[in-house]
């Protein structure tokens, strides 16, 4: 080990070790402790004694045991060779260990991020003499099919670029350019780069958040849909749904490229992602969902400092790619579990704690975190987004707990998840009632644009029916349905329709699992139709009953079954008949 | 430098006298330098060894927690030998017909265990790619979880109960009972009582006795009288065992550990006496990770025939499933099955109450060509009529029965069928899947058939209609 010996052990308690003896360690170094050659990070300096957070199990670690620095903060490596990879916390490959140590992860590994050996087809775009800065572009490699991976400059180098490779394949430590900066010295470029996790890597300017990051699930789409570059907290209980709405996302959503961050969750859960999505194809591009998925995976039981580091490493990745220009969305399950390792850190550190043994500076954390989120126009000129999809699992599903509550201040889109609604088995369990989205009015217009202005109208409507009815229900509860007249039962009819036909969505139906935009608006319009029509033909006269039992309203509820995304036409030849049953009604009460 | 190297020369070194006794903590000073998780023995004035691990280890002392209580001790004539290595059991398939206490060594009269193969008792965590997602349906022979919860092989199950309800009756029914169709694979079962009575630990006994499964059981016992302490390793003990069996012996193994709310409490216990800041209800912050340390040992692993599927029960205090030993349970777990009081008052075996109780895993192990294609649909079906019953229910109680609209008395009906014939069973009544399912048919034939939302037209054609 070249590393030189910045202390030694004083005191082990679990992941956090005392270090004593520090001679020239600096904040956030990357460490490696004992014999055993643990990953750690110093995260506090007190005179000549340091704090250490460790990466792996500590057992049989004894005090005196030296503790050498790496002279740099907790990098991840940036290059060609992430996409389709799973890595652990602090961006290990997870295949790789499990080569070299079989089922169990040992300690003490170290494996580099990116691939040594293979080498990747370059193509420079830059020449020599080219004045050159963090972000420009100095070639690409063709890493999957649709992903054109740019190789960037490190965002803080800049000056002249002295000479570059011609076309060809290198690997990722070959030198691909050298750079002579301003005072005249000369710096190597290669395939990759490093980049510390804390750091936010820097951007021009953040962008307007406008365009909705399209899920094709109708219920975040159509009611509380989210900006490309925006943030959403999905909290709840256990068994409501967090996992499979996450997966939904990270299966259907239109993001260029998706972080997918098991932080403190199941090992199954993790082996369901890596099983399913190689064989899942991707609607737009055509090809497999794991060519443009990289899987973090710290699970329950992996030691919970990487699980505090796996959200960083996630962001600083998507970050890479959002300044390619790409649009990345960032699914972090869960945020929970993150805050919990902050706190057993803390605790361990022997900190004063806040609410519920949480840090104080757990708002700080979240706030910097939710943060990286945005849509940035890159250094280079290009514009790219990262978007942050946070579950929270708050305690007894209980909102009010620290995580959820400080985490509603720093985000812009909620989706409550509802324990009624799971237990009913309707998913997605996103309560109508409980969420918001704040993007709603900045997006209107693209939506109006794509669909129609009719979109927003319908979708008001309809929102104005959810509220109604949860009043209605109220006093259905107390008197009983008859008690009410029959344009409010109406209203009640109205919402268990749409609740039926269209909020809820099975992610295991293959026309049902992902809606277009334009099947959703269509849907949306046919329910609200209905609607209209049908109280205007209740005050004429007509009963409830019949108006259940005009022969099109089987086809209404079973439409998100029928009507395939590729062809739209059934859907209007349902408005047609609907139109017609309707106007039929009319002419009997005229 | 040099005391580093001459750690090794130094473990087995013995010292006597120790500076302070707490519970179950023992703090040593002025000692070698000793390795964090590093295994003690504890020996007392009269020769009595007792083990213990090291909780923390610092230049000025180390602080030992004693599995087998610190009664008795002294300060000045405590000896205290530090063995240089973690705690280990020998682990072997002999093991199984046996009864061990929660250390691993036996209890039942028979000779000490002895075996070449020796594992930490911690475990390590499993590399997620190396598992194998689990999918074999496992048929328990009980309908409601066949039905509408289903267990798969490799999952890890809690049974959420509360103080008297009849959840030994059920773990000893699926222990007896789960098969995999179509193979004639057996189960070999550890067990592991934490903190239970003796009548409890006799129940099981004698009911793996009468099935005659007894000498594929390994017993792992430390019940309400012995040391709380002990109840920390006894899981952990069980577990090392289980995974030698499965993945060193390609045996299918079912866990059933009982009762999590024991170990929970002697962790608690142990964190407040180390003076540590407490999260919710004084449990330790890092209950969470703990428990999942215990939880995540179960599943498959690729290239390999063993399976570990766990069964945790778990008594809720004050039948309050948002206590934080349930809740984070099932945070960790892949579903749970919920018993509900008010079930079990009404007579009702097993009293699993419908709504809160899932599997996650149940998706990817039913359908066709794993149990009958209507599955799906038919659990979810029972899954939504059985949940508006409760709303029928509910506004009955307010506005009266009579008052109802013919379609939620067909729901009442409807709710009072699939509780008496579907949910309810004999305790030695083993049902095959079809016979559930046509069950489940039986019972939603109740209802008109506009209501069937989520069953396709083909399905009801040809299970509804015939």
């Amino acid at each position: 080990m070249s590393d030189r010996i910045i202390g030694q052990v004083k005191r082990v308690n679990g992941p956090v070790i005392e270090v004593m003896g520090i001679t020239d360690a600096h904040m956030f170094e990357l460490v490696r402790v004992g014999q055993e050659n643990l990953i750690g990070e110093l995260i506090k300096l007190d005179s000549d004694c340091a704090v250490v957070q460790v990466y792996e199990d500590t057992s049989g670690i004894a005090p005196y045991a030296p503790v050498y620095g790496a002279g740099m903060q907790l990098s991840v490596e940036l290059g060609p060779g992430m996409i389709g990879t799973i890595y652990d916390g602090i961006q290990r490959p997870l295949e790789a260990i499990r080569e070299m140590s079989e089922i169990y992860i040992k300690r003490g590994i170290t494996i580099p991020s990116l691939n040594r050996e293979k080498k990747w087809h370059f193509i420079p775009s830059v020449k020599e003499g080219d004045n050159i800065s963090g972000g420009t572009v100095l070639g690409t490699v063709q890493e999957t099919e649709n992903i054109l991976h740019k190789i960037l400059v490190p965002p803080l180098d800049k000056g002249i670029l002295e000479s570059v490779v011609p076309e060809g394949d290198y690997t990722v430590e070959d030198v691909i350019a050298v750079l002579r900066t301003d005072d005249s010295q000369t710096k190597d470029l290669f395939l990759m780069h490093k980049w510390p996790i804390r750091v936010q890597r820097p951007t021009q300017q953040r962008l307007p958040l406008d365009v909705p990051l399209i899920t094709g699930q109708r219920v975040i789409d159509t009611l509380f849909p989210v900006a490309k570059g925006g943030t959403v907290a999905i909290p709840g209980g256990f068994g409501t749904g967090k996992t499979m709405t996450q997966q939904a996302l990270a299966k259907w959503c239109d993001a260029d490229l998706i972080v997918y961050i098991g932080c403190g969750e199941r090992g199954n859960e993790i082996t369901d992602v890596l099983t399913e999505f190689p064989k899942l194809i991707d609607p737009r591009s055509g090809r497999s969902l794991m060519e443009r998925t990289i899987l973090i995976a710290n699970t329950s039981n992996m030691p919970v400092s990487a699980r505090e580091a796996s959200i960083y490493t996630g962001i600083t990745m998507a970050e890479y790619f959002r300044d390619q220009g790409y649009d990345v969305a960032v699914m972090a399950d869960s945020t929970s579990r993150w805050a919990e390792a902050l706190r057993e850190l803390s605790g361990r550190m022997e900190e004063m704690p806040a609410e519920e043994g949480f840090p104080a500076y757990l708002p700080t954390k979240i706030a910097e975190f939710y943060e990286r989120a945005g849509s940035m126009e890159t250094l280079n000129g290009d514009s790219g987004s990262v978007t942050i999809i946070g579950a929270v699992s708050p305690p007894a599903g209980d909102f009010s707990e620290p995580v959820t509550q400080h985490t509603k201040r720093f985000i812009r889109c909620f989706w409550g998840l509802d324990r009624n609604l799971a237990n009913a088995r309707h998913y997605p369990a996103i309560s109508w009632i409980d969420s918001y989205s704040e993007y709603l009015e900045e997006m209107s217009s693209w939506w109006a644009d794509q669909v129609g202005a009719e979109w927003l109208e319908d979708r008001t409507e309809i929102m104005g029916l959810l509220h109604k009815e949860v009043r209605l229900q109220q006093v259905v509860k107390l008197v009983g349905p008859d008690a009410l007249p029959d344009t409010q039962r109406f209203i009640l009819e109205v919402c268990t329709l749409f609740k039926n036909a269209f909020l809820q969505q099975n992610a295991y139906d293959k026309i049902d699992t992902f809606s277009i935009v334009e099947k959703q608006a269509k849907m949306l319009h046919i329910i609200v139709m209905y609607w209209k029509r049908g109280l205007q033909a209740i005050k004429n006269g007509t009963t409830l009953i019949k108006l259940r039992k005009i022969k099109v309203y089987q086809d209404i509820v079973k439409m998100k079954f029928t009507i395939p995304n590729e062809n739209l036409s059934g859907l209007d030849k349902i408005e047609a008949r609907l139109e017609r049953s309707m106007d039929q009604m009319e002419a009997l009460h005229a | 430098m040099l005391e580093q190297e001459n750690r090794h020369l130094l473990s087995g070194r013995e010292y006597i006298g120790v500076n302070k006794i707490d519970g179950p903590l023992i703090f040593v000073s002025k000692t070698h330098p000793v390795g964090y998780r590093e295994l003690i023995e504890c020996v007392d004035a009269d020769g009595k060894v007792r083990l213990g691990i090291v909780l923390e280890s610092s230049t000025d002392a180390v602080v030992v927690q004693i599995f087998e209580g610190t009664a008795g001790l002294t300060l000045p004539n405590t000896r205290i030998r530090f063995s240089g290595r973690p705690l280990t059991i020998s682990v072997s398939k002999d093991m199984l017909g046996r009864v061990f206490n929660g250390l691993g060594h036996p209890i039942d009269g028979g000779p000490p265990q002895r075996s070449d193969i020796e594992l930490d008792v911690n475990g390590m965590a499993i590399n997620p790619t190396a598992r194998q997602y689990p999918r074999d349906f496992i048929q328990t022979g009980i309908s409601v979880i066949d039905g509408m919860n289903t267990l798969i092989r490799g999952q890890k199950l809690p049974i959420f109960s509360g103080n008297g309800l009849p959840h030994n009756e059920l773990a000893a029914q699926i222990a007896r009972q789960a098969k995999i169709r179509g193979t004639d694979t057996e189960f070999a079962v550890v067990f592991a009582a934490m903190g239970v009575k003796h009548d409890v630990a006799q129940f099981f006994i004698r009911s793996f006795e009468e099935s005659g499964v007894l000498e594929n059981v390994a017993l792992f016992l430390s019940l309400a009288d012995d040391p709380s302490i002990e109840r920390l390793i006894t899981p952990r003990t069980a577990l090392t065992l289980a995974e030698h069996l499965a993945f060193n012996e390609d045996m299918h193994v079912l866990v059933i550990m009982t009762d999590m709310t024991n170990y929970c409490e002697s962790l608690r216990e142990i964190s407040t006496i180390r003076g540590e800041i407490p999260s919710r209800k004084g449990y330790p912050g890092y209950l969470y990770s703990d428990l999942a340390e215990l939880y995540e040992r179960s599943g498959m692993i690729k290239g390999h025939n063993g399976s570990i599927t766990s069964l945790p029960i778990l008594t809720m205090p004050n039948d309050d499933i948002s206590h934080p030993i349930p809740d984070l349970s099932g945070y960790i777990t892949e579903g749970q099955i919920v018993f509900e009081r008010e079930m079990d008052g009404r007579g009702i075996y097993p009293p699993i109450a419908g709504l809160p109780s899932l599997s996650r895993l149940m998706k990817d192990g039913i359908g066709e060509g794993m149990t009958r294609e209507d599955h799906p649909h038919l659990a979810s079906q029972l899954f939504a009529a059985y949940s508006y019953v409760k709303d029928v229910r509910n506004l009955a109680s307010v506005i009266g029965e009579e008052e109802l609209t013919p379609l939620d008395h067909d729901y009442l009906e409807f709710g009072r069928e699939f509780e008496q014939k579907f949910v309810s069973q004999r305790k030695d009544e083993e049902r095959s899947i079809e016979q559930t399912l046509n069950l489940g048919w039986e019972v939603l034939k109740f209802l008109p058939v506009e209501e069937l939302h989520r069953i396709t037209e083909e399905e009801i054609e040809k299970f509804y209609g015939a």
